[in-house]
This record gives C-alpha cells, sequence and structure tokens, in this order.
C-alpha cells in the first residue's frame, strides 16, 4: 500500500531538503526576512486546508475551517493564559477540542450535501465568530493578547523543545515547527487516503447510497473524516495564534473560510498536496502583490480568474496524464 | 408591535428581491454565486453616481443600475461561467470561480468608487405617523411598494413569457429542456443577467435609505445564502418565504433582544442550523436540491 517508487522517495528528499535548508539559506542570502513569517503562514494554512480537502474527500464542500481554526487559537489561548497550561499540550487539546466541535455540529448537518452543506459550513463560520464575541471567557472583541510564546519541553532532563522566549531568533523557530506539523499532517494524510478508510471515503464520494448499499456505514465515516479535518484546523489555528500571540474574533472569518476552499480548489482536488500548492501560490502570491498597492487585489483576482478559467481541474491538473498520482 | 411588523415587511421584500437573484442563477446553473453580494454593492453605486451625483431621476438611475448589472451578469456568464462549467471535472469548480469574481467585483468597487461610505439625497421627504404607535418614512414606504411591485413583476415574468417558461424548464431539467428546443446557452445567459439584475435593482433601491459602502458585499452575500438555505436552494417561492422569515427574525430580534447586545445574529445562525438538521432542504426545497 505504501510502495514509494524511487523516484517519488527522491522528490520528497529533495521537498525536505528545500524547506529545512534551501529557505533558510536563500532567505539569510537575501535578507527578506519578512519571508520567514510568510512562510510559516502558508505552512499553518496548508495544514488548515489539509482538512478542507479531507472533507472534499468524502464529496462535502467544506467552507467552514475558518470556525475550527477559530475554535483552536481560542482554546490554545486560554489554556496558556488563563490555565497556564505549555502550548505544547494546549495544542493537541485545541485539535481535540476542535474535532469534539465537530462531532456534535457534525451529527446534524453531516446529512446536508452539496450545496446545503456548503452554505450551512459557511454559515457555522459566522456562528463561531458571534459566539466568540459574546461569551465572556473569550473577552469579546478585546480578543486574548500577549499571550506568552511557547514554552520549553523536556524529558527526563533532555531538552526536546528549546524555551521560544529565551530564543533570540523566534521567527527560524516558528519556521521549523510549523513546517515540522505541516510534514506530519501531509503524511497522516497520505497515509489515510492510501489506507483502508481512504477507499471507503473515495467510495462515498462518488456515491453515498451506493457506499452505504454495500456495508459502508457513511454516517461513522463521515464523523470520523469531519472531527480529522477539524482536528487539522483546531492545530493550524492554536499554532497561528501562538505566532500572532494574539486571537481575537476577526483572527479568522468567512473570508478566510472562503480561502481555505481556494486553496484546495486551486491546487487540485485529486492530490494530496494540492491544498499545499494551492496555500503556497495563493498567499504567497498575495503577499508579492503587495507592491502593487491599490491594484493588488484586482491583479489577485484576474490571476485567479484566469487560472480557474484555463485550468478549472487545479494547477496539478497541469500533469494529469503522467500518471504520478501522488 | 405595529411598528416590528411594519420593519419585517419592509426588511422582508428587500431581502426577498435579493434571495430571488441567487436562487435564480442557482436553479439554473447549480452556481453558488459569491459575487451576488458586489453586484448588489454595483448597483447601488450606479444609482449613486447616476442620481446623487449627476442629477439624473432617481427611476432612469434605477433603470442604469439594472442595464449595467444586466450586461455584466450576461458577460460573466458567457466569458467565464460557460466555459468553466464545461471544461472543469467537477461542479464545485464553478465555487472558486464565483469567489474570484467577487474578488474582482471587489477590486474594481474599489478602483471606481472608492472606500467611502455613500448616500443620496432623500427621494420624498416626510414621515408617515400612526399615533406614534407606527412610524416610517415615507421613502422607506416607497421602496418597500417598489420592492414587492418587482417581486410581482418577476414571477409574472416567469409564469407567463416564453423566457419565463425556458428558465422554468431549464432549471426542472436541463438536458429535458434542451430536447425540447430550449436554446440552453442563450436562456442561461438571459437567467444569470436577470438574477444580476435583481441584485443591481435591490443596491439601487436601497441606497436611498442606507447608503452604500464597499464592505456592504459579504455580509449581504451571507444573508441571500441563509435565505436561500431558509426557503430551499433553487425554488422561487421559497426565495421569497426565506426573504420575508428573514425579515421578521430580524425586526423581531432587533426589537427584542436588542437588550441583550448584539445576539439577534447568533440567535438566527443557530436557529437556522437546527432547522436544518431537522429540514435539510428547508421549506420548499426538493431533498438535496
Amino acid at each position: 500500500m505504501l510502495n514509494f517508487s524511487a523516484k517519488q522517495l527522491v522528490g520528497v528528499g529533495l521537498f525536505l531538503f528545500a524547506i529545512f535548508v534551501g529557505v533558510p539559506l536563500i532567505i539569510s542570502a537575501t535578507g527578506r526576512w519578512d519571508f520567514y513569517f510568510t512562510l510559516t503562514s502558508v505552512a499553518l494554512l496548508a495544514i488548515a486546508s489539509a482538512g478542507v480537502w479531507l472533507t472534499f474527500y468524502i464529496g462535502r464542500i467544506n467552507i467552514g475551517q475558518g470556525a475550527f481554526a477559530l475554535i483552536g487559537a481560542y482554546v490554545s489561548a486560554i489554556l496558556v493564559v488563563k490555565a497556564g497550561w505549555s502550548f505544547w499540550i494546549s495544542l493537541p487539546a485545541a485539535g481535540l477540542f476542535a474535532a469534539l466541535v465537530a462531532i456534535l455540529i457534525g451529527l446534524p448537518i453531516l446529512r446536508l450535501r452539496g450545496v446545503y452543506f456548503a452554505m450551512i459550513t459557511l454559515v457555522l463560520t459566522q456562528v463561531v465568530t458571534l459566539t466568540a464575541l459574546a461569551l465572556p471567557i473569550t473577552n469579546g472583541a478585546k480578543g486574548i493578547s500577549s499571550i506568552p510564546l511557547p514554552s520549553g519541553v523536556s524529558l527526563f532532563g533532555i531538552p526536546l523543545i528549546p524555551d521560544f522566549a529565551a530564543m533570540e531568533n523566534t521567527k527560524l523557530a516558528f519556521y521549523y515547527s510549523a513546517c515540522i506539523l505541516m510534514i506530519v499532517t501531509y503524511a497522516a494524510l497520505y497515509r489515510l487516503v492510501n489506507s483502508r478508510l481512504g477507499h471507503l471515503c473515495r467510495s462515498m464520494q462518488q456515491n453515498e447510497e451506493l457506499a452505504s448499499s454495500i456495508g459502508v456505514n457513511i454516517a461513522y465515516i463521515r464523523i470520523v473524516i469531519f472531527a480529522i479535518s477539524s482536528f487539522f484546523g483546531g492545530i493550524g489555528g492554536a499554532m497561528f495564534g501562538s505566532i500572532a500571540q494574539s486571537v481575537y474574533p476577526s483572527s479568522f472569518q468567512v473570508a478566510d473560510s472562503i480561502n481555505f476552499m481556494l486553496n484546495c480548489f486551486l491546487g487540485g482536488l485529486g492530490y494530496v498536496v494540492g491544498p499545499m500548492l494551492g496555500t503556497l501560490i495563493l498567499y504567497f502570491g498575495w503577499d508579492l502583490l503587495f507592491e502593487l498597492g491599490e491594484y493588488q487585489l484586482l491583479v489577485y483576482s484576474i490571476i485567479l480568474i484566469a487560472v480557474i478559467r484555463f485550468l478549472p481541474n487545479g494547477l496539478l491538473s497541469l500533469r494529469l496524464g503522467k500518471g504520478d498520482q501522488k | 408591535m405595529e411598528q416590528i411588523l411594519a420593519n419585517g415587511v419592509y426588511l422582508g421584500s428587500q431581502y426577498a428581491m435579493i434571495a430571488l437573484g441567487l436562487t435564480l442563477i442557482f436553479a439554473l446553473m447549480n452556481v453558488l454565486n459569491f459575487a451576488h453580494g458586489q453586484m448588489y454593492v454595483i448597483g447601488g453605486f450606479v444609482t449613486y453616481t447616476f442620481y446623487g451625483q449627476w442629477g439624473v431621476p432617481f427611476v432612469l438611475a434605477l433603470a442604469m443600475s439594472c442595464i449595467t448589472l444586466a450586461i455584466l451578469g450576461a458577460l460573466i456568464e458567457k466569458f467565464l461561467f460557460a466555459p468553466v462549467i464545461k471544461g472543469s471535472a467537477r461542479e464545485e469548480s464553478t465555487m472558486l470561480l464565483a469567489a474570484g469574481i467577487a474578488f474582482l467585483l471587489d477590486a474594481l468597487i474599489l478602483l471606481f468608487f472608492g472606500e467611502k461610505q455613500r448616500g443620496v439625497p432623500k427621494i420624498v421627504n416626510g414621515v408617515f405617523n400612526y399615533d406614534f404607535r407606527l412610524i416610517m418614512p415615507y421613502d422607506r414606504i416607497l421602496i418597500c411598494v417598489l420592492a414587492i411591485l418587482s417581486i410581482v413583476a418577476f414571477i409574472g415574468l416567469m409564469q407567463y413569457t416564453k423566457t419565463g417558461r425556458a428558465l422554468r424548464a431549464l432549471a426542472q431539467d436541463r438536458t429535458a429542456a434542451q430536447l425540447m428546443g430550449v436554446n440552453v446557452g442563450r436562456y442561461s445567459m438571459v437567467g444569470f443577467a436577470l438574477g444580476a439584475m435583481l441584485a443591481g435593482l435591490v443596491g439601487g433601491l436601497l441606497v436611498t435609505i442606507t447608503g452604500v459602502n464597499l464592505g456592504m458585499g459579504g455580509p449581504t452575500s451571507i444573508k441571500a445564502f441563509m435565505m436561500v438555505m431558509i426557503g430551499g436552494a433553487g425554488v422561487i417561492s421559497g426565495a421569497i418565504w426565506g426573504g420575508i422569515i428573514l425579515g421578521f427574525m430580524e425586526a423581531i430580534g432587533l426589537a427584542v433582544l436588542s437588550q441583550y447586545g448584539d445576539i439577534t445574529y447568533l440567535l438566527i445562525f443557530v436557529s437556522l442550523m437546527i432547522f436544518l438538521a431537522i429540514r435539510p432542504q428547508g421549506l420548499m426545497g426538493k431533498p438535496w436540491g
């Protein structure tokens, strides 16, 4: 099931080398230190987009990832600031909490399909934003600010993760941790897609009734997938809040939810790495176009429209013919 | 109480028109038009330019809004949606296109009209006052009547003309309509233009009361989605019901819940989710639309 070809191994090796050695070298050579923040954001948004992609995989259009990213960010911030937890423990806690919420909400709304599901998840983003404004624990519109940097973790006296506050270059540290998280996420995603569960998901994507009729427990699978997807969203959001050191109800809103969806579409829905590529291009492209000033949005949207006009199946569809599906 | 009901009718008639355009486009092409709110904003700005700045009579300015948006809608359908729908492996790709168009329209509005809030002089002065129990400015009443008339005209168009029949056939079954000799490509374009035109018309009507600004597009789209979900996607009567229900909920919520802070919309959203969990296809919708 997981037999990589030599070509794929080389590709993955090159990719890892590029992000862990190549990018820092290029950045220190060009002096564009701001790219660290951009690339860290790309990595984290790619994690959340991976979740959206996974819900696409069972044939649901998810425009609600912003909701789970916001939930994750708030859970982590509250645990760190108010309960004094270490960030590294609050991170999985944030993911698990987002997954729990996804299970509760998913039970009714996963019965919806097509545009109905898309629209209800869009509304869900708005619900979470408004809830964050209304609840006392989230501090309303003021949000939670001055979240401490992640502290160190050591096991039996051996430091596993250094203390971020004691570091002089937190940007690099955040970059590395975000990249590691992203790689773990995509490895998990790849493993999931190529497992028995992944095959069942594909059967659901094509025809739920048919899948159900041959004994696939579709209600169970779609809850599990939605929970995993929201777990990714929660993790990405929590890490984002930690880097920004603040969370506001507007940290993730409807526009972000739509962007997560666009990342998946743009990269191509048929490929595990699609959302990663889509996030990189959309977010990085937006950043690069910043120099155009008031024409930034215009040029960005024209490029976006042109891409979808001429490559409606995503950027990766360019190499569709090679049969080199990853 | 009378005041709440009157506000409900007023809001509901506006909302129903916005939802009608969205649901029409959805019914015809299965496209979730993210750019609907932006089209509404453009309609508002066109009326503002003609009526507020150049002093053209209001009715003509309104007509200009309709024409501009109809042309814009037709062009978007012909050169963007139609080819993408044809070439795409999945129908959902149109969502990406719709979102891209929403960004593009936002950018164009920013470049042409700026980001300031714009308003126009009142079309009629005076306030209707019934014993201080029901207070309604005359221009709101006029706009409300105009909106209801437009809805009636739209239903008439859909029910009794050849175009309307073709559009309804198209919404029911695309292939069957084509086999019956309906020019599918042309009527898709007409339908999209009509939907965009409705958005422009509401924008032009509402600019006289609420004014218009760049940021209104997104929230308007979300409200339109909610109305369509309440009524059922792709069903004309559903869109009207959805608009009226949302208008009344908003009017009642703002009147009753104002002391608890800004929780009206939170409650509306939550009740919508509960409602959809019980009845996924909305009030009038076909299952799995």
